[in-house]
């Protein structure tokens, strides 16, 4: 059973008497384990159905099963649970909390499960290990590298222990360097750690460590192959 | 319940990481706090001193004065002859059974001399009802006998502070004063009362039969007449009905009759004293209502920063709610950031408001009567939460209403 399944999705705003179309009649499966890169030119729909896919918007129209379950008509607060819960998100602006340290960033999500107070600082700093920040708990995100910075927003999505990661454009404010650093940690997490990325990117450089690629155009999917070109990581 | 801790800590956080502006807003707070309890320390201050004034007066008291002297017009000039009497005083004991005790007295100024030393101070001719009446005490010594008010003897008792400035560290009672030239014998020394509510020295006095005062020492165009007459009732419910027993009483005696003036007035102390008691009550609620308006331009300030902040703060609200936040969990983020702000500046008020009552007390005591009490600041403390809790909650209401990706593309 696909852990991601999305059926006939539209979304539909309103602009005055216009309706705009950003999604139109979209299908999609993705299974655990899979590493999807979403590309498309801006103004594709590739953001939307991502917000979309990670609950963070309600579909007009269509049906949405995630982990066997119909959210199509969820509440905001069950669908704000299955955040928490299921989904982590690394964006392309980092979007980490300023003046408060690498480890509280990363404990955040852990506030809002409602994980006891001494199991959250084990598994903050394991989390952070993990991405290779061990020395970096208490820096403050202006204290950190940008692919630092990124880091520390991939252990918070991975802190929760969601099954899928949700990357928005991760490398786009990040030099090839840091980039490559950050892409390889997906890779692993992918592999090592069997979580289902879902990577929105327009760099086919990036869209090279997916298993998978869907392309969009004018929010429609237009291509949805396996990539054969697939970068290998050690 | 844990969580609440967590959600607390962060609150502090967020105060912390803005500690200026943190500070200035709590300062309506503070100032709104500070000021309640100072003027609830000020009402009940006035209250107390009012009560202390009471105390001292004594209690269901009647004062009968001659004539209308302080009222205005042609009347002032009747009034303003002596007309009431011992025998009235002895009358009203008699013939009025409603009253229990009756205190005439006079007074003026005297010298006082003994051996070497001599003090001017008040002397005060009366009967031990007065030292009833008054809870007077004499610590060292007797009263003055039944005998002694009928024949007019020269016994004398003594305030402490005249006893300070005439004998020094010798025992006064049995030895032999001057008053106005009169040997006197000092038969009793009068337990220190301090100051009046007033501020008056109530110590500089000497005591001494009605009879003798009358006779010897304060002279009067109109001999056997006396300043007042002081009477107590048993109890608060009685007085109404002695006063216009005395007022039939006295008409009587000094023969007025039909339509004609009274030539004396019968006033109720206690009536007195209970509606200086209200009006001080009504002006320090009043004065504490003023001083709540400040707490609540300062709830204002509050819900102005947080609305603020939560825009300022939109993109924070945004990463929140997509790593798992709920409405529920912002609302309750901002409305304990509110609280927190609000109880500090409760805490802080009430520690500045006790300093100020405090410095007032200590350093200007004449300017305010100052009494400082408990309940004032855990009222002045509940209520500035309300506070921030009301003014708090829109703001709350307004960032947990935020879209997530809305919030997240804020700049």
């Amino acid at each position: 059973m696909a852990l991601i399944k999305v059926e006939h999705i539209w979304k539909i705003y309103k602009l005055g008497d216009i309706d705009l179309e950003v999604l139109k009649d979209v299908s999609l499966e993705i299974d655990t384990g899979e590493f999807v890169a979403i590309m498309g030119p801006s103004g594709s729909g590739k953001s939307t159905f991502m917000n979309m896919l990670g609950c963070l918007d309600k579909p007009t129209k269509g049906k949405y099963i995630l982990d066997g379950q119909d959210i199509t008509n969820s509440t905001l607060s069950k669908l704000a649970d299955i955040r928490c819960r299921k989904i982590g998100f690394v964006f392309q602006g980092f979007n980490l909390l300023s003046r408060t340290t690498a480890m509280e960033n990363v404990e955040l999500p852990m506030i809002y499960a409602h994980t006891p107070t001494g199991q959250r600082y084990q598994k903050a700093k394991a989390a952070l290990e993990s991405v290779g920040l061990g020395q970096r708990l208490d820096h403050m995100p202006n204290q950190l590298s940008g692919g630092q910075q990124q880091r520390v927003a991939i252990a918070r999505a991975i802190v929760n222990d969601a099954p899928i990661i949700f990357a928005d454009e991760p490398t786009g404010n990040l030099d090839t360097k840091t980039s490559i650093e950050v892409m390889e940690t997906f890779y692993r997490l992918n592999r090592d750690n069997n979580k289902t990325i879902i990577l929105v990117t327009h760099e086919p450089d990036i869209a090279q460590y997916a298993k998978r690629i869907v392309r969009f155009k004018d929010g429609q999917i237009v291509l949805d192959e396996i990539n054969k070109n697939r970068v290998q990581v050690k | 319940m844990k969580d609440i801790l967590t959600i607390f800590k962060i609150a502090i956080k967020a105060i912390w990481i803005n500690k200026m502006r943190s500070a200035l807003t709590s300062l309506g707070i503070i100032i709104g706090v500070a000021a309640v309890i100072v003027m609830l320390a000020v009402g009940e201050g006035s209250k107390a001193k009012i009560e202390k004034q009471m105390a001292s007066m004594g209690s269901n008291l009647l004062m009968i004065r001659s004539g209308s002297t302080t009222s205005s017009g042609a009347r002032a000039g009747m009034g303003a002859q002596p007309t009431l009497t011992l025998k009235d005083a002895y009358a009203i004991e008699e013939n009025v059974p409603l009253v229990t005790q009756v205190a005439p007295s006079v007074s003026g100024m005297g010298q006082i001399v003994y051996g070497n030393q001599n003090w001017s101070t008040q002397i005060t001719g009366t009967t031990p009802a007065l030292f009833y009446i008054r809870s007077w005490e004499v610590e060292n010594g007797s009263l003055f006998t039944a005998d002694e008010i009928r024949q007019g003897s020269n016994v004398a008792i003594l305030g402490q502070t005249v006893v300070e400035n005439l004998f020094g560290v010798v025992d006064p009672v049995g030895q032999t004063v001057r008053i106005k030239n009169i040997p006197f014998k000092v038969v009793g020394v009068l337990k220190s009362m301090g100051q009046s509510a007033m501020g008056s020295d109530q110590d500089d006095t000497i005591i001494v039969p009605v009879t003798t005062a009358m006779k010897k020492l304060i002279g009067s165009q109109f001999p056997g007449t006396v300043n007042n007459i002081m009477v107590q009732t048993a109890s608060t419910e009685d007085l109404a009905q002695a006063e216009e027993d005395i007022t039939i009483l006295l008409r009587q005696r000094h023969n007025i009759t039909g339509r004609k003036t009274d030539d004396f007035m019968v006033r109720n102390l206690t009536q007195m004293m209970e509606s200086a008691m209200e009006m001080s009550q009504t002006f320090s609620l009043l004065l504490a209502a003023i001083a709540s308006i400040s707490l609540l331009v300062g709830g204002i300030g509050i819900m102005n920063i947080m609305l603020v902040s939560v825009t300022e703060r939109t993109r924070e609200i945004g990463i929140r709610m997509a790593i798992g936040a709920k409405s529920w969990d912002i609302r309750l983020q901002f409305l304990i950031e509110a609280l927190v702000l609000s109880l500090s500046g409760g805490i802080l008020g009430i520690i500045l408001g006790i300093g100020a009552a405090l410095i007032i007390k200590n350093f200007f005591p004449d300017l305010l009567p100052i009494a400082i009490t408990f309940t004032p600041m855990l009222l002045a403390f509940g209520f500035s939460g309300i506070v921030g809790i009301f003014f708090g909650f829109y703001p709350a209401y307004k960032a947990s209403m935020l879209n997530p990706i809305d919030a997240l593309r804020f700049e």
